[in-house]
C-alpha cells in the first residue's frame, strides 16, 4: 500500500495547503525578524533564505547564527543544534506512530524534513492515520512563507510595521490553540494536560537556574514529565481514548 | 564571520535532518507498548501548551494586546475550532487592541 488513490491524495494535499495558510502567515513575521537578526552577523539576503530552506526552524536557526556570528567551531555546531532542536525528535517519534507501518521510506524521509512545530502540530491532529500530502499540502505554502520572509527580511530590515508584525506574531500561537482545544473540550484528561502544561510552563520560568535553560530543552523536558505521568496514570487504547 | 558559511549551514541542516529524520524513518511499526502509545498520544499536547504559554505573552508590543490575543484564541478555538480563523481573529485582535495601548 502505498498511497495509489490519486483522488485521496489531492484531497489531503489540498487540505494541508489550506491548513498551512495561518502557519505561512505567522512564518512570514517570525522569519522576517530572523532575516534581520541574519543581516546583523553578516549573512547576505540569499544566505539567509538558504539558511532557512535548509533549516525551517526558528530557534534552532537563531542557535546556528550565534555559533557562526561566533565564528565556533564545528563540533560545538552539532552539539548546538542537536540540543536546541531536540524536541523534533520527540515530535517525530509521535509521528512515527500517526503515520503507521504503511507509510514507506521514501514519504517518512520527505516528510521528515518538514517537521516544525507547527506542521507537527497540525498533522498530529489529523483525524485517522497520516496521508503524507497532508504534510506536502502545508509545506509546499509555509515554507515558501519561512523561506521568503527570511530573504526580504535580510534585504529590507524595517520595511514591516511594528504594528503587522506583532499582530501576525500571535498567528502560529493562535493555530496551537486551535489545535489543542478542540480536542481538550472533549476529553477531559486533555483538558487537564493542556492546563498543566500551560502552569509548568509558566513556573518554569520562574525558578532561578532553571529558567536559564534554553527554551529548546525547557520543551522537551516538561514534554517528557508531563507526557509520561499522563500517560501513566491515564494509558489511552488502540483507538487513542483514554482507557 | 571569517568560517565558511556554507560549511556551517551544511552542518547545521544535516544535524537537524538527522534529528527529525532518525525516529520518523526507524520506528516504522506501531508499537505494542501501552506506555510508550500512550506516552506518544500525549506528546503534541503538552508541546503545543508548553510552547504557546507564556511565550504569547511576550509574542506582541505589549502584554494587554498579548493577552486579547490569548483570550480571543481561546474562545474562538473553544466556539469553533478552525486553524485559519483563531489565527486570524487573534491578530486582528492584537492589532485593534495595539491601536488603543
Amino acid at each position: 500500500m502505498s498511497y495509489n488513490n490519486k483522488a485521496e491524495n489531492r484531497k489531503w494535499y489540498w487540505k494541508g495547503l489550506k491548513d498551512g495558510v495561518p502557519i505561512a502567515m505567522g512564518y512570514f513575521a517570525v522569519a522576517f525578524t530572523l532575516g534581520i537578526t541574519a543581516k546583523n552577523i553578516g549573512m547576505t539576503p540569499l544566505q539567509s533564505g538558504l539558511t532557512s530552506a535548509l533549516m525551517h526552524a526558528s530557534a534552532g536557526q537563531f542557535a546556528a547564527m550565534n555559533v557562526i556570528a561566533a565564528n565556533a567551531g564545528y563540533v560545538e555546531m552539532i552539539i548546538t543544534t542537536i540540543i536546541v532542536n531536540l524536541r523534533y525528535l520527540l515530535m517525530s517519534c509521535s509521528l512515527s506512530q500517526k503515520a503507521g507501518s504503511e507509510m514507506g521510506l521514501g514519504h517518512r524521509m520527505l516528510v521528515s524534513y518538514f517537521v516544525t512545530d507547527e506542521i507537527f502540530g497540525i498533522s498530529s491532529s489529523v483525524e485517522g492515520k497520516l496521508n503524507p500530502y497532508y504534510n506536502y499540502g502545508a509545506a509546499s505554502i509555509a515554507s515558501p512563507g519561512w523561506v521568503i520572509g527570511s530573504f526580504l527580511g535580510a534585504a529590507f530590515g524595517t520595511i514591516l510595521p511594528a504594528s503587522v508584525a506583532n499582530a501576525m506574531n500571535v498567528a502560529l500561537y493562535g493555530m496551537f490553540i486551535a489545535i489543542v482545544i478542540p480536542p481538550a473540550k472533549k476529553d477531559k484528561v486533555i483538558a487537564i494536560v493542556v492546563v498543566c502544561s500551560m502552569v509548568s510552563s509558566y513556573l518554569f520560568g520562574l525558578i532561578p537556574v532553571v529558567r536559564d535553560i534554553s527554551s529548546g530543552f525547557k520543551i522537551m523536558i516538561l514534554t517528557i514529565i508531563i507526557a509520561a505521568i499522563a500517560a501513566w496514570k491515564c494509558p489511552v487504547n488502540e483507538g487513542g481514548e483514554v482507557a | 564571520m571569517t568560517g565558511n558559511i556554507y560549511l556551517y549551514l551544511i552542518v547545521a541542516a544535516l544535524t537537524l535532518y538527522a534529528v527529525r529524520a532518525l525516529p520518523m524513518t526507524l520506528i516504522r511499526k506501531d508499537i505494542k507498548s501501552p506506555f510508550i502509545r500512550s506516552f506518544l498520544y500525549y506528546v503534541p499536547y503538552v508541546t503545543l501548551s508548553v510552547m504557546t504559554f507564556p511565550a504569547i505573552l511576550e509574542a506582541t508590543g505589549n502584554t494587554i494586546s498579548a493577552w486579547a490575543g490569548f483570550a480571543t484564541a481561546l474562545l474562538v478555538a473553544y466556539i469553533d475550532g478552525n486553524l485559519f480563523r483563531v489565527a486570524i481573529f487573534a491578530c486582528v485582535m492584537v492589532y485593534i487592541v495595539e491601536l488603543f495601548f
